[in-house]
């Protein structure tokens, strides 16, 4: 294959993207203007409020996202590993030298710089994991790769749960959905799933229902399957397995999650009605987006940001000011183009050549979309309240940098699909 | 390399188009389907407000309120709603001159246009009633109820303490009770019984309005905390008795301590020059604050508790007590007094001369030689080895009658006096370098030694009680509730013999009888006594004076300081005994009242 020796950065570059991403970053320029308006410093550039550096941001990763048009995509396939290990350390430096933020150990300070580790993770083990799953030899039905694959963002998952920050965890899980489609038996999805709804199920009904139901569902299921003994095997295993974890989610919940994580969940279930903690947060966000009608009140009219109602308003609780000011054709629109760009980078994913692209380029999807999943869901009411930002929108250096990593990567791949071969 | 999972390879997409128009379908209830949230946005927001407790009231020991609470009002403004402000109205409404409103107001404007700022302070129930009914007039104005504290007396200011701001340190301290901007006792019984009397704050979830206007309880209140209002309390003065005294005080430098020696309660605590505690109560608090501190007679100190006196003449009864319980003495030792005491070069007068034939007579006529001598027998005595156990002795049986030590009054700040002990000494001249004789001066009550007012009342007490003494306080009980509170009952046992006590009693009864203190005989009380003239290096003699009455059956005793006054006799004993008659029998009676005046009328303060 010979098409061209030398290239130029922006050759193949995918403008939908590009477009996309800017779009995206500039809405949420003005989303965090609007939420955290001082009117006594009204320029949209004062570097004493947050639009002012989240403008530096957005300087910063433009110049980022071209400094990765300009390296060589070889670069990433050779060093996949290396950056993995490299973030790996990061994460567990945080642990000597971090600093807490908001509760959550997580964070480095470099003088008066502050860098998430947990957030750089998330592209490094993407690329760790393409790395993997293009390996000649890789065979998804062997049991070992699946836990070689698993444990490759099981690691930084466990890390960054250690460092507190369980949303971040939670993202991690968003490589399900890319192993799956590389093989990843779809029991373990169904496996997870049930886990969850057990899980939920046992915190909310009492457990003497679920035992009922369960031996009633198991007695159905042998009765039908009486015929083969395996399967008969396999739910007697199923029930038991149940039962047991049913008595030991309490304890764990109970045990493990700390107290503002289990009213969060509590709220979600409908269990806690606290008006202080996580209920109020959510009650205020609701009736910030709910408020905003279908049109919405207009850029900088939104009330309640003003008062400060909505707690984290231009992080994590962003969509709200988008909601509340926007309305409805507003937040639709912005979901719209999140599902442009998610639909977008899975066309990209189908046509590389490469698999190591295919693979990043599902990542890139899945974590997108559970950073837009948990954070949307959060402020409409429909997850619990899991702080963790919205792509591109969230005011906050290091998740912006990471997303445009994450992102860029990608188009330079993308961008070399024809010339190299992998 | 082939794709063996090439049927999954549209889930991903399904799955987040699916969520999206979930998410979609949600949004369109949220936002156009159900009204009710446009409504709560436009009317209804949740704010939490703290709900200030009701802080506790004082009584006296008769019933009579001596710190109260007062309502105020302070004025508020949200700069962006105010409309179409006619200034020169408002400022007359308010009573505000215009450059003051303009500063205020824009200051308020640059801090914020959407928070509220305060414009004015401290506005009294009838001022805010007449501005409120014209307040409509001014949008963006509103007023905020405070409570305040209010003495009706108007004394006392010392034992009562006051009511700041929060500090920092309290802040931390505090256990996270306290946020910036609340209020703590400081000083006196506000201070040290802020927990009782501070009750506990409550929360109230409110709904208001995007204008920060209360539209009604949320959930009619299913998540609001009631607050729990402060206890009152019963303190132990007698409020009559305590603006008597510091009537009679007025003009002076001093310090008055009586106590009911059979419980311990102090009855009146002055610390004169004194102020009108309202003065740290209201709009000009800070204001008055900053006079009280920088004036010169320092009105902020709590003489009573902190000032050490050298106790003179009024210390020779301990000493006696001490003597004879250690065996220096007995009742019988005499003293041929030439007028003075001589040792060496050394040579302390005396006021009288003449044989002083027991300890009685030596506590009458406050022989200075008597004492001097006691001293040193005492710290000289055979069982022990070196001058400096003797003195060690000394200060231990001195601490029994509550000398050198704080005797643990509920108030904050107490002083210890002073005592010194061999170290002390041996510091100061070296080990081999002191003997009785260099510290001969302590048998009078003067150099190393100082005691607090309160102290010197105290021993009073424990003398009048025969040998035990309860730690003095200033609060007695919650006012509900039967029992006294425990701190205020316990008991000092004095390890004298209650027969040394016995002569010394008595020679306090002659002194006054016909002793160095007959100015304050009072018709039909018996009063026991003893002055003392504290020389001092600032000035002239401190006039002090202990007592306790009546001799029978002691309902009070006292002590009277007046700074650089001279003789104990001269300001001291009258105050005390004019104290004493006041309390005791509720009148001045008719020959004593030219005491009374002379008392009132003079004045030593320039």
């Amino acid at each position: 294959m010979s098409y061209q020796t030398i290239r130029k950065p922006n050759q193949g570059v995918d403008w939908m993207l590009i477009i996309l991403y800017i779009t995206l970053m500039l809405i949420g320029w003005m989303a965090v203007f609007a939420a955290t308006y001082d009117d006594t410093q009204p320029s949209i550039f004062d570097l004493d409020k947050s639009y002012g550096r989240q403008f530096l941001w957005i300087l910063g990763s433009l110049l980022l996202g071209g400094a990765i048009l300009l390296t060589d995509s070889k670069f990433y396939t050779t060093f996949a590993y290396g950056l993995y290990v490299l973030v790996l350390l990061m994460l567990a430096a945080v642990f000597v030298i971090g600093t807490a933020k908001h509760g959550d150990k997580n964070w480095i300070a470099i003088g008066s710089f502050q860098l998430q580790p947990s957030e750089f993770a998330k592209f490094a083990t993407n690329l760790a994991l393409a790395k993997f799953l293009s390996g000649l030899t890789i065979n998804m039905k062997d049991l070992k790769t699946r836990f070689i694959a698993l444990g490759l963002f099981g690691l930084p998952a466990l890390l960054v749960l250690l460092q507190g920050d369980a949303g971040s965890t939670l993202v991690f899980l968003a490589f399900f959905l890319v192993l799956f489609r590389f093989g990843l038996p779809g029991s373990y999805l169904l496996l997870g799933v049930y886990v969850i709804a057990l899980s939920v199920l046992s915190l909310v009904f009492d457990k003497l229902y679920i035992v009922t139901a369960l031996i009633l569902i198991s007695v159905l299921l042998i009765y039908l399957g009486r015929r083969s003994r395996t399967q008969v095997f396999i739910v007697v295993a199923a029930f038991l397995f149940s039962i047991g974890y049913v008595f030991t989610t309490g304890y764990v919940f109970d045990k493990v999650l700390e107290k503002h994580q289990q009213d969060r969940v509590k709220v979600l279930l409908g269990q806690k009605v606290d008006v202080k903690d996580a209920d109020y947060n959510v009650r205020q966000s609701k009736i910030a987006i709910g408020s905003g009608g279908l049109w919405g009140k207009g850029f900088l009219k939104g009330t309640l940001t003003k008062y400060n109602f909505v707690p984290e308003q231009s992080t994590d609780f962003i969509f709200c000011t988008i909601g509340e000011e926007y309305g409805f054709w507003g937040s639709t629109l912005l979901l719209l183009l999140y599902l442009t760009l998610m639909l977008r980078i899975l066309f990209i994913a189908n046509r590389q050549r490469s698999r190591f692209s295919t693979v990043y380029a599902y990542g890139v999807a899945a974590i997108i979309f559970f950073h837009v999943l948990i954070n949307v869901g959060m402020t409409i009411g429909l997850m619990p309240v899991i702080g963790i930002p919205l792509p591109f929108i969230s005011y906050g250096g290091s998740s912006l940098w990471s997303f445009t990593i994450l992102l860029f990567i990608l188009i330079k791949l993308d961008g070399d699909r024809l010339a190299i071969l992998r | 390399m082939t794709d063996l999972y090439q049927s999954r390879r549209n889930v991903l997409q399904y799955v987040i188009i699916g969520v999206i128009v979930i998410f979609i379908v949600r949004l369109f209830f949220l936002q156009i389907v159900n009204k009710d949230y446009q409504q709560l946005a436009k009317s209804n927001v949740l704010r939490e407000v703290t709900v200030f407790p009701a802080r506790g009231l004082v009584f006296d020991r008769n019933g009579k309120l001596i710190i109260d609470n007062q309502k105020e009002y302070d004025l508020w403004v949200v700069p962006n709603q105010v409309k179409d402000l006619d200034t020169a109205g408002f400022c007359e409404l308010v009573g505000m001159s215009d450059t003051s409103f303009r500063r205020t107001f824009d200051k308020a404007v640059k801090y914020s246009r959407f928070k509220p700022s305060l414009i004015a302070k401290g506005l009294s129930v009838d001022k805010y009633a007449s501005i409120q009914e014209e307040l409509y007039l001014f949008p963006g104005f509103y007023g905020q109820v405070r409570t305040v504290r209010a003495y009706p007396f108007k004394s006392a200011a010392h034992v009562l303490g006051y009511i700041s701001e929060v500090n920092q340190k309290q802040i931390e301290r505090g256990g996270g009770y306290y946020k910036s901007g609340d209020y703590i006792g400081t000083g006196g019984i506000e201070q040290s019984y802020e927990k009782e009397l501070r009750g506990i704050k409550g929360t109230r979830f409110v709904l208001v309005d995007v204008h920060n206007r209360e539209q009604g309880s949320f959930n009619d209140g299913r998540f609001d905390t009631a607050a729990v209002p402060g206890s009152n309390m019963v303190s132990s003065l007698d409020i009559e008795l305590q603006g008597y005294g510091e009537k009679l005080m007025k003009g002076k430098i001093g310090s008055v301590v009586a106590i009911e020696p059979k419980t311990g309660e102090i009855l009146s605590m002055i610390s004169s020059p004194t102020y009108d505690p309202d003065l740290l109560t209201g709009q000009d608090r800070a204001k008055n604050f900053k006079v009280l501190l920088n004036d010169s007679l320092k009105p902020l100190f709590v003489r009573p508790l902190k000032a050490a006196y050298p106790p003179g003449s009024t210390y020779k009864p301990s000493l006696a007590l001490v003597g004879l319980q250690e065996g220096a003495i007995d009742y019988n030792t005499t003293y041929p007094c030439p007028g003075a005491y001589y040792v060496g070069p050394l040579r302390v007068g005396c006021h009288h001369s003449g044989f002083v034939p027991n300890v009685a007579v030596a506590i009458q006529f406050s022989c200075n030689s008597y004492f001097c001598n006691t001293f040193r027998r005492l710290v000289d005595d055979k069982p022990f080895k070196t001058v400096g156990e003797g003195v060690d002795y000394w200060k231990k049986m001195m601490a029994t009658l509550g000398l050198g030590v704080k005797t643990g009054i509920d108030l904050p700040n107490e002083g210890y006096g002073y005592l010194p002990d061999s170290k002390y000494y041996n510091k100061i001249y070296g080990p081999k370098g002191w003997n009785s004789v260099t510290i001969v001066s302590l048998g009078i009550g003067q150099g190393e030694i100082g005691e607090t007012p309160l102290q010197m009342a105290n021993v009073m007490a424990a003398i009048a009680n025969n040998g035990y003494w309860y730690t003095p306080h200033v609060i007695r009980k919650v006012a509900d509730s039967d029992s006294l509170l425990k701190q205020t009952i316990v008991k000092h046992e004095v390890p004298i013999d209650s027969s040394y006590f016995r002569m010394v009693r008595e020679g306090l009864e002659r002194v006054v009888e016909a002793g160095t203190a007959t100015v304050a005989q009072i018709p039909g009380t018996k009063v026991a006594g003893k002055t003392g003239t504290a020389q001092n290096p600032h000035g002239e003699d401190h006039s002090i004076f202990v007592a306790y009455a009546p001799v029978d059956d002691p309902k009070i005793a006292i002590a009277v300081v007046v700074e650089n006054s001279g003789f104990g006799s001269r300001f001291a004993a009258p105050i005390a005994s004019l104290m004493i008659e006041k309390y005791l029998n509720d009148t001045i009676s008719a020959p004593r009242k030219y005491l009374e005046e002379r008392m009132m009328t003079s004045t030593l303060i320039q």
